[in-house]
């Protein structure tokens, strides 16, 4: 891993494939902490709520003035290469498979010297960007990238994000307005080929038709509440499918009370929970086997979540029910995931402008927006991405206070 | 001791008199053992025994070093010796062990908690303990270092010596100077680990490891043990011990927490009171013993202690002759750059090599005529700097 990746090519089936290891993943409690902030993609180190001296490596307690409550604030992301070396030997069999790598002390302007990944380019003496990105343990660690004209190709960066540039990225549903958007949008990044999913055959839509004509997309039946047909299909792409997003939704107004109609519900869950475990477990395998195949190899499992997942919204009732199973098995699917340097990505939008949210006020997500989003986040590594100003909304009053949210949340 | 000293500086010090220190002991170096650390332990204890020619009861204090008892800490490691100590000390200093365990155990026997004490740095090597150890060195290590290429302590010492060649100008034949001189040293030594005669060209071109470290730059991890005697000086001319005198020692640890990056170690801070201590400077020094697990290390000890000026250690190893025959004697057995680093054992190496020399003891060449001996420690990398530093000055007894 010397340099720029180059094209993805076909593979040489008679080549040793490399199989996937984890860089070093024992962290203490405090430096978790990290991860929250990567998962946002945020540089934010702790800072001592006194004194206001910023540390780093995580602690509990401040150097300066023993203050017992740090708190985790943004803070600059500038920063001077004090000193560089690059490794050429080292024990972990994640870093042996792909030495040398470059590494830096970087002067922080926050503060602290911090020991970090450096980017192609980030030399002795120069000026450098921060950021915490999550590696391929899916903990948080450093990376220094030149202040400008930072390189989507960078070896050793692209170990961090989720680039789709040069990557295969199964859409579950192409055919959906977001669907739509999110093929667009995953080409516009220079994914080497899309396979679209379609899950309602009966449905001759234009959209289909526009979808087949595309250069660098393959359309295919996909219903994930048919066991056979995911298996189908994960016999035939499983083994190319490098970004998987699961946007599959189903959307019905109405509450627990009201709602004696078990078949809405049961549609919810086959299509939200079911769904997601019968992709997980047809396509899971093989992607966690091919976290490190190649420089394009598996990377990323993406979600699309309502922010209503995160809590219950009674207008929506069973169907954040629903989400909320699925929310819970993403989890289990990152542990699982992880084993193999496969992430697992999961956004939260608020209400979509589509013909599923009607009755919703604004404000309303335009599909096209969160396919961006998506998107952009891949690119920056992140590993939860909320979407608008309804899902921001949301995770930002969880975090203050659960249950002011859970009894005001009204559409 | 009038006028205003800096924080740390010390108001006056009792002095070391009337303690000894004595029977320098080392269990052979290997590269790889199937035994413990206990086991190492264990044989530097029987040849302490041995040399001073007393039993095992008669020793009843310990001061432990070692990174590979675990789950064994010094207290576990007393019912495997089967010894009752009425006073024990673990250090877990690493390479700032030895002159550590000196000055705890001298002042234990001063004030009469204990009359002979037992300082021991032992470690073991077993196939694949030292990436265990380097992967759980510590918290800060877990979080903030070896997730970033696992180069372990090369990758560490890789930005030290970079830093400094970048502000001093010095060049890698500077660090290869100091590497052959101390491959000359160890071609006596019969334990070493490495004693083929070391060029400037194999120097300069080995492999390299974390650049602008190579090969040379690294010591080879192994197995073994040092150890010596601490006791009071009657009682050391009654059982006829060779003995050195204790003149000096000095501990500081985290010494410079805002330097950006480490350029200097404690002993930058205690060097006056250190000196003073001793009656002694820089120049009655006849060796030289300071920590090297990596060159750079040695040039800043050497500059911290006053040997020459802060960038200009590179001018010092080009202008003197580094082995025991020469104007500078300096890591005399060899250092663990060829002798080998067997875990804490590293950190006691510089000091049971001087006493040793001043003891007329030696395994390897002896300095002639040596009176005075310093010997610097450095120890525990446990982020971006070594946070322990430790010195000691020892006089040949009468010296």
């Amino acid at each position: 891993m010397t340099g720029p990746a180059g094209p993805p090519r076909r593979k040489d089936p008679t080549r040793r494939t490399r199989l996937p290891v984890t860089p070093p993943g024992n962290r203490s409690r405090e430096a978790h902490g990290l991860a929250a902030m990567a998962a946002a993609g945020r540089f934010a180190l702790q800072c001592c709520r006194r004194c206001g001296h910023v540390h780093y490596p995580p602690r509990q307690l401040c150097e300066r003035c023993l203050d017992g409550e740090l708190e985790w604030r943004d803070v600059a992301d500038g920063g001077r290469v004090l000193a560089q070396t690059t490794v050429r030997h080292a024990n972990d069999l994640y870093f042996r498979e792909r030495l040398p790598w470059k590494l830096g002390l970087v002067g922080s302007d926050a503060g602290p010297s911090i020991v970090a990944h450096l980017a192609e380019g980030c030399e002795r003496g120069h000026r450098v960007r921060l950021a915490l990105h999550l590696d391929r343990a899916g903990n948080a660690v450093v990376a220094a990238s030149p202040e400008r004209d930072a390189s989507r190709d960078d070896p050793r960066l692209r170990e961090m994000v989720f680039d789709p540039r040069g990557r295969r990225v199964l859409v579950v549903d192409g055919t959906t307005g977001l669907g739509r958007h999110l093929v667009e949008a995953f080409l516009a990044s220079g994914a080497r080929e899309v396979f679209a999913g379609f899950s309602r055959p009966w449905n001759r839509s234009p959209d289909l038709a526009a979808l087949r004509g595309r250069d660098r997309v393959s359309v295919y039946p996909l219903d994930v509440t048919d066991t056979d047909a995911v298996e189908k299909l994960a016999a035939l792409i499983g083994d190319k499918v490098e970004i998987l997003i699961n946007n599959s939704s189903h959307v019905r107004m109405g509450g627990a009370l009201d709602r004696l109609d078990f078949n809405i519900t049961r549609q919810e869950m086959e299509i939200h929970y079911h769904g997601l475990l019968r992709l997980a477990g047809y396509f899971g395998p093989v992607m966690r086997a091919r976290g490190a195949d190649g420089p394009y190899g598996a990377v990323a499992w993406v979600n699309l979540f309502s922010a209503w997942s995160l809590v219950n919204n009674p207008e929506l009732g069973t169907y954040s029910a629903s989400q909320a199973a699925a929310l819970s098995l993403s989890h289990c699917m990152r542990a699982e995931l992880a084993a193999g340097g496969v992430r697992v990505v999961n956004v939260f939008t608020g209400p979509l402008d589509d013909e599923w949210h009607q009755l919703v006020p604004p404000p309303k997500l335009d599909p096209a927006t969160v396919a961006i989003r998506v998107v952009r986040g891949l690119e920056r590594g992140l590993e939860d991405i909320a979407v608008g100003a309804v899902a921001e909304e949301i995770t930002h009053r969880l975090a203050e206070n659960p249950k002011e949210i859970e009894r005001s949340i009204r559409l | 001791m009038s006028g205003t000293r800096p924080p740390g500086g010390t108001a006056a010090r009792a002095g070391y008199d009337g303690v000894a220190v004595c029977a320098p002991m080392t269990v052979p170096y290997r590269r790889y053992s199937i035994r413990s650390a206990h086991w190492f332990c264990g044989q530097a204890l029987a040849g302490l025994l041995a040399r001073a020619g007393i039993g095992k009861d008669e020793v009843d204090g310990f001061c432990i070093s070692s990174f590979t008892l675990e789950p064994d800490s010094a207290v576990g490691l007393m019912q495997h010796l089967g010894v009752s100590p009425r006073w024990l000390d673990h250090v877990p200093m690493g390479g700032a062990s030895g002159a550590v365990a000196l000055r705890r155990a001298a002042r234990a026997v001063q004030a009469g908690d204990a009359e002979i004490v037992a300082c021991i740095g032992a470690d073991t090597n077993h196939v694949d303990s030292f990436r265990r150890t380097i992967a759980t060195f510590s918290q800060f290590a877990n979080d903030a270092v070896y997730p970033y290429g696992s180069g372990g302590p090369n990758a560490s010492f890789a930005f030290l010596t970079d830093h400094y060649m970048h502000s001093h100008g010095a060049v890698r034949e500077d660090f290869g100077r100091l590497c052959i001189a101390q491959r000359r040293n160890a071609a006596a030594l019969p334990h070493a680990m490495l004693k083929r005669p070391l060029t400037m060209e194999a120097y300069l071109t080995a492999r390299l490891i974390a650049d602008p470290l190579r090969l040379f730059d690294c010591v080879m991890p192994c197995a073994g043990a040092e150890a010596f005697l601490v006791m009071s000086t009657e009682r050391a001319q009654a059982l006829g011990l060779p003995h050195a005198a204790i003149l000096s020692t000095m501990e500081r640890h985290n010494a410079f927490p805002d330097d950006p990056i480490q350029v200097r170690g404690g002993w930058a801070r205690e060097i006056d009171s250190f000196y003073d201590m001793a009656g002694l400077g820089p120049g009655d020094m006849d060796l030289v013993q300071a920590y090297d697990d990596y060159p750079v290390i040695c040039f800043m000890q050497l500059e911290d202690l006053g040997f020459c000026a802060r960038g200009e250690a590179p001018g010092l190893v080009r202008e003197r002759d580094l082995t025991t025959a020469g104007d500078f004697p300096f890591n005399t057995c060899g250092g663990q750059l060829s002798a080998g680093q067997a875990g804490a054992a590293g950190g006691f190496l510089g000091l049971v090599e001087t006493l040793r020399q001043l003891t007329d003891e030696v395994l390897g060449a002896a300095v002639e005529g040596a009176r005075h001996g310093l010997v610097s420690c450095f120890g525990m990398i446990t982020y971006d700097r070594g946070l322990c530093s430790s010195a000691a000055i020892l006089g040949r007894s009468g010296a």
